[in-house]
């Protein structure tokens, strides 16, 4: 499956995606600060691709996400969905919209509503979306589901709690699937889940994709599972995208200093395979008061005194593989 | 073996639960050598943490109880000794550090007061001394500005430096053994690798054994000197690292490898990941005979009627599998 570099069809568009979160304090409750969770984010997912977005805890990865589906409001910016502009879509044609997206959350114990068996969980969507007309047609639907993501048809009178994590992440998959979508957000969809678990699961996300043509927008920290799964990855530190390209490309050669680092991080299971590190020093700034100019310029192995002043650009180093830095690439 | 430190022979330790009893940790032998780091790997609920609380008589009997089994301590059997005696020994000879440095450093005290706790209860020093200490112990895990950052508290510090000061913490006084429990599971990649980095630096400058439970194979790879393989309250595989990666004999081992996506390799995309069936048993029942046999595609009848002896190999591999 060799993917396409410049996908024929963009299914998704992001342009330049805000999303602050305001800090209240004080007495009144005012609007003491603002968190940049999301900082100008673009990209573009293709039809039957998989976008992969990695980076560590707090750097906007989720918050873009859910800001896709209109799950957070963006605070600006665009995004578009087959040609339609999703950030100025009204109720009824966000409902819509909602049955050609999906997310399947990171936590399969805190997504399942614990009093409702199975059958309702997955039946639910159907209903909402009016897919199935009787309580029959409904029912065979939900096996059909369950049968789909790998469950026995007598899981639909079972409740979450009956089920281990990998499951339950099975189940959260059915969910998604009842509507038929075109684009899944997965949102950390195997991070709770133990290696040989989060295996089944992985190989479950890529069947599906190929028997129902899926994309995917796949957000996870893990960059080994990223790698295997995405055809082209979009890294993001402090609420913007550092850097884009091809998955292999990517990982055989980071234009970006801080994909460097992040990949040289990778503990390799393989104790003959000895690399050189590069290690970071300190955290991840607070994003409340972001470093001016390039957010990586206090970390920075290769920073120099106008990295503080100037943002960088994402720009097209080479075809298909962009980076945002000023002396890189 | 005059150089052991630490020598688990058949332990045993069950709890008691409504329903019957659970065998989190079920017959399991592991030794330490003086210096060196062994790695403990295994799923959720395989016991290895059970297996170190057990070290430090850390559980809570009950429900829990040790149900058979010496853990020897440079000789010494810990199971018979009291709180008292144990105390001697916690963090003095063996100290341990957890998985969720937030929940295991107290929010209402400074860290200062944490670490300078431990060493004056230790060390017999005067509370000045002690917060001196503690200071240096912080400079030593490389925080910047230990004499001012000693009277923060935990809440101040991000979950990498928090990890710092709980390594900090249990090597205050200089222990022979530090089990290190999952130290780098909450943490982001570059965090992780500082972290892994310091106990490295430490375990160089301190000369202590380490033994660290994990479930990420990476680690292991990059950090241990002899690996054990935990399934179901079992040891399934021992091994030095470079045997274990290069040539897994049981088959949950071999799964456990295989599963994981590798980033150093080209082939990833195409490939399908090799995942192992099903899921791990419940210890209330565990199955007779080996207790992977209903996950592993090499089962035959024979492995659902007995539970198979760890059998040597090769030179310090053993394995459990009848194959």
């Amino acid at each position: 499956m060799n993917a396409p570099l410049a996908p024929a069809e963009d299914l998704l568009k992001v342009r330049d995606l805000r999303k602050r979160f305001a800090v209240r304090g004080g007495i009144f409750s005012r609007t003491v600060d603002q968190v940049h969770a999301v900082d100008g984010v673009s990209f573009e997912i293709g039809k039957g691709e998989t976008l992969g977005l990695v980076g560590e805890s707090g750097c906007g990865k989720s918050t873009t996400g859910r800001c896709i589906l209109r799950l957070i409001e963006p605070s600006s910016g665009e995004v578009w969905f087959q040609g339609n502009n999703v950030t100025r879509m009204g109720g009824d044609e966000l409902q819509k919209l909602r049955r050609d997206m999906q997310i399947i959350f990171q936590d399969p114990y805190a997504s399942l509503n614990p009093r409702l068996k199975v059958g309702a969980i997955i039946g639910e969507a159907l209903t909402i979306h009016k897919l199935a007309p009787t309580q029959k047609a409904m029912e065979d639907r939900v096996v059909q589901l369950l049968e789909t993501v790998g469950l026995q048809p007598d899981h639909m009178h079972r409740f979450p709690h009956e089920f281990s994590g990998g499951q339950r992440q099975r189940i959260g998959i059915a969910r998604a699937l009842a509507v038929e979508p075109k684009l899944i957000v997965c949102d950390e969809p195997v991070s709770a889940l133990d290696v040989s678990i989060q295996a089944q699961v992985i190989n479950l996300l890529e069947d599906l994709q190929e028997e129902f043509g899926l994309t995917y927008l796949f957000i996870a920290h893990d960059l080994s599972v990223v790698e295997h799964i995405s055809t082209r990855v979009a890294v993001m530190y402090l609420g913007r995208v550092v850097e884009i390209a091809p998955s292999r490309e990517l990982y055989d050669n980071p234009l970006h200093p801080y994909t460097e680092a992040l990949l040289s991080a990778v503990p390799i299971p393989d104790p003959t395979v000895k690399r050189k590190r590069i290690m970071l020093q300190g955290d991840v700034p607070n994003p409340i008061r972001p470093p001016s100019g390039c957010h990586f310029h206090t970390r920075c192995p290769i920073a120099r005194p106008d990295c503080a002043q100037r943002v960088p650009e994402l720009r097209e180093s080479k075809p298909g593989h962009w980076v945002s830095c000023h002396y890189s690439g | 073996m005059a150089d052991t430190l630490l020598d688990i022979r058949g332990l045993k330790t069950w709890f008691k639960v409504e329903d019957g009893m659970v065998r989190a940790v079920d017959g399991v032998d592991l030794h330490i050598d003086r210096g060196e780091t062994v790695g403990v790997v295994g799923e959720s609920g395989c016991g290895k943490t059970v297996t170190a609380r057990s070290v430090l008589k850390l559980i809570d009997m009950p429900p829990g109880r040790f149900e058979a089994g010496q853990i020897l301590w440079q000789g010494r059997d810990l199971i018979p000794l009291d709180q008292g005696e144990m105390n001697k020994i916690r963090a003095r000879e063996i100290a341990i550090i957890f998985q969720e440095p937030m929940t295991s450093l107290n929010p209402v005290y400074t860290v200062g007061d944490q670490i300078a706790e431990v060493i004056a209860l230790h060390q017999k020093l005067s509370p000045k001394q002690a917060m001196a200490g503690a200071a240096e112990m912080l400079r030593l895990v490389n925080i910047p500005n230990p004499q001012k950052r000693v009277h923060d508290y935990p809440h101040q510090f991000s979950g990498g430096m928090r990890q710092r000061v709980m390594i900090a913490m249990a090597l205050s006084c200089q222990p022979k053994l530090l089990i290190a429990d999952e130290p780098t599971t909450a943490l982001d990649v570059t965090i992780q690798a500082q972290i892994l980095e310091l106990m490295h630096e430490m375990k160089d400058k301190f000369g202590m054994a380490i033994m660290l439970i994990t479930h990420a194979m990476g680690v292991v790879a990059e950090t241990c000197q002899r690996v054990t393989v935990m399934y179901a309250g079992k040891v399934v595989e021992e091994a030095p690292v470079e045997a274990l990666f290069a040539d897994p004999r049981h088959p949950y081992t071999q799964g456990l490898i295989r599963s994981i996506p590798r980033i150093d390799r080209a082939v990833s995309r195409q490939a399908r990941l090799e995942s192992i069936q099903g899921t791990v048993p419940s210890l209330l029942n565990p199955p007779a005979g080996c207790r992977f046999a209903a996950r592993c595609k090499y089962a035959m009848d024979i492995c659902t009627q007995g539970i198979p002896p760890l059998k040597e190999v090769a030179p310090g591999h053993r394995v459990a599998c009848v194959l």
